[in-house]
């Protein structure tokens, strides 16, 4: 597949791979690599969940991320912790500006409930599969399990908190052909299901496709913006470097 | 301003079934079975007790923050569910007269704490350690909880409550460790649902300001 969407440098790219709506993908993603994922469609929601790979214990942390960089959502010069104070990836480019960090996955339950049974003998590979199922699956694949589900990001989604505590999924947050670039500062297996949110109260069961395309961007240098975004970050990034010494 | 929902408990010490004192920076790992009501006491006030629950019939049925964000708001307080990773109720806060609990803020690490306080914090006592020393160490309860404990491992360390820690988000997705909410004698009482086996780090954190750098200790309570 040649690339089509956001093309990157020809020099530095790798692959390319549409992730169709409700579908599920993983793959080892090495240190200064990075993908540019995109919503081609604009109500696309990406779940996603990473693994260090030679560590599977080591995993993206959703507390240490929020609080090492005080924010409860995601966007450019945000970076991704594990659960060992290092930086797994970051984003070092986005169009759409709020990635969901607390929402959580939808189960199969939760899409059964808003959307009624379309099981595979009667829809075929146009079912309803949830972002749990998903990432179990992916997860799966490495030998893990129900376990290593933790609390996952959300791309393309927003949720935000009232004055009072109660949360709001956003619907109309997305505009076609947004993208993000996710740079990956470990070598990390990266986990994910493009099933919809699972606050998303849309009726329809209408998860957007996304592409991904993979590229070398080469590691964060003295000057990146995401190490230098905080004196955290640069501890982090500093932390995570040792690792690759 | 916020107004919280204080609701107050009938029980009293004298006939809960357990009644222990857990100094700050030491673990506790104990089953709560289904019907029994489950207090914490901050003792000195602002302490945070970071706690997570199990099914006591299979670990790996555990507390998950996201599940619980799903149903409740994202404060915890009277009123709210305590859901597991297969959205089954564990527990249910049945009284509270702190107001506010976090869900989102996880333990300190000693690996966190180089990350967000400076790189030679790692030395210090953390919540994660705690935990980990707990799995090791339990060696109370029934037979089935034993060899759950035993297979317990980091794997199993999720985002955890943070009782009586205040962590605000804004509407612009901006998130801070703001001053404590909780004071002497505040208390957050919660009720069973199915037989659990609960995990508690008495935070041991020394850099966060919220806690006025003094861990203290809690008092924990169990009525049948
Ligand atoms: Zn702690």
């Amino acid at each position: 597949m040649t690339q089509s969407v956001h093309p990157v440098p020809p020099d530095t790219f790798l692959w390319e791979e549409m992730l169709p709506g409700g579908c599920h993908w993983s793959g080892l993603m090495r240190r200064g690599t990075a993908l540019r994922i995109a919503d081609t469609g604009g109500r696309a929601n990406l779940s996603a969940l990473f693994v260090r790979a030679d560590e599977k214990l080591e995993r993206y942390n959703m507390p240490d991320t929020l609080k090492a960089q005080h924010t409860a959502m995601l966007t450019r010069g945000h970076a991704l912790y594990s659960d060992m104070g290092r930086v797994m990836c970051s984003i070092t480019a986005d169009t759409r500006g709020w990635h969901d960090t607390i929402g959580g996955v939808s189960t199969d339950a939760g899409i059964l409930a808003r959307h009624g049974a379309a099981p595979y003998q009667t829809h075929r590979n146009t079912m309803h599969r949830s972002a749990e199922d998903g990432l179990l699956i992916e997860l799966g694949k490495y030998g893990l399990g129900v376990r290593d589900l933790m609390a996952n990001v959300n791309f393309f989604s927003k949720v935000t908190v009232a004055g009072d505590g109660t949360l709001h999924y956003v619907p109309d947050h997305g505009a076609a052909n947004d993208w993000l670039d996710l740079r990956f500062d470990m070598d990390v297996i990266a986990v994910f299901s493009a099933a919809p949110h699972a606050l998303d109260t849309r009726a329809d069961y209408a998860p957007g496709d996304v592409v991904l395309t993979a590229w070398h961007s080469g590691p964060a240098d003295a000057a990146d913006a995401c190490r230098n975004a905080c004196p955290e970050n640069q501890r982090g990034f500093y932390r995570t470097d040792l690792l690759y010494r | 301003m916020t107004t919280f929902n204080l609701v107050e408990s009938k029980l009293t010490p004298d006939t809960a079934v357990y009644d222990q004192v857990l100094p700050a920076g030491e673990g506790w790992l104990h089953p709560i079975r289904a019907g029994q009501t489950f207090r914490i006491l901050d003792l000195e006030g602002n302490q945070a007790v970071d706690t997570l629950f199990y099914s006591a019939d299979d670990f790996t049925e555990r507390y998950s923050a996201t599940e619980t964000l799903k149903q409740d708001a994202l404060y915890l307080t009277a009123g709210s569910r305590l859901v597991s990773s297969r959205g089954r109720e564990m527990l249910t806060i049945t009284a509270d007269t702190c107001g506010r609990h976090d869900t989102l803020g996880g333990a300190c690490s000693a690996e966190s704490n180089t990350v967000r306080y400076a790189l030679d914090k790692r030395p210090m006592h953390s919540c994660r350690d705690t935990f980990l020393k707990c799995l090791w160490q339990y060696e109370g309860g029934h037979a089935r909880e034993r060899r759950a404990v035993g297979a317990f491992t980091k794997r199993d360390i999720t985002a955890n409550i943070n009782f009586f820690m205040n962590v605000p988000v804004t509407p612009e997705g901006g998130l801070e460790f703001a001053d404590g909410v909780s004071a002497p004698g505040k208390y957050v009482e919660m009720r069973a649902a199915m037989d659990v086996l609960c995990l508690i780090s008495n935070c041991p954190q020394l850099n966060n300001p919220c806690n006025a750098y003094n861990p203290t200790p809690v008092r924990l309570l169990i009525w049948d």
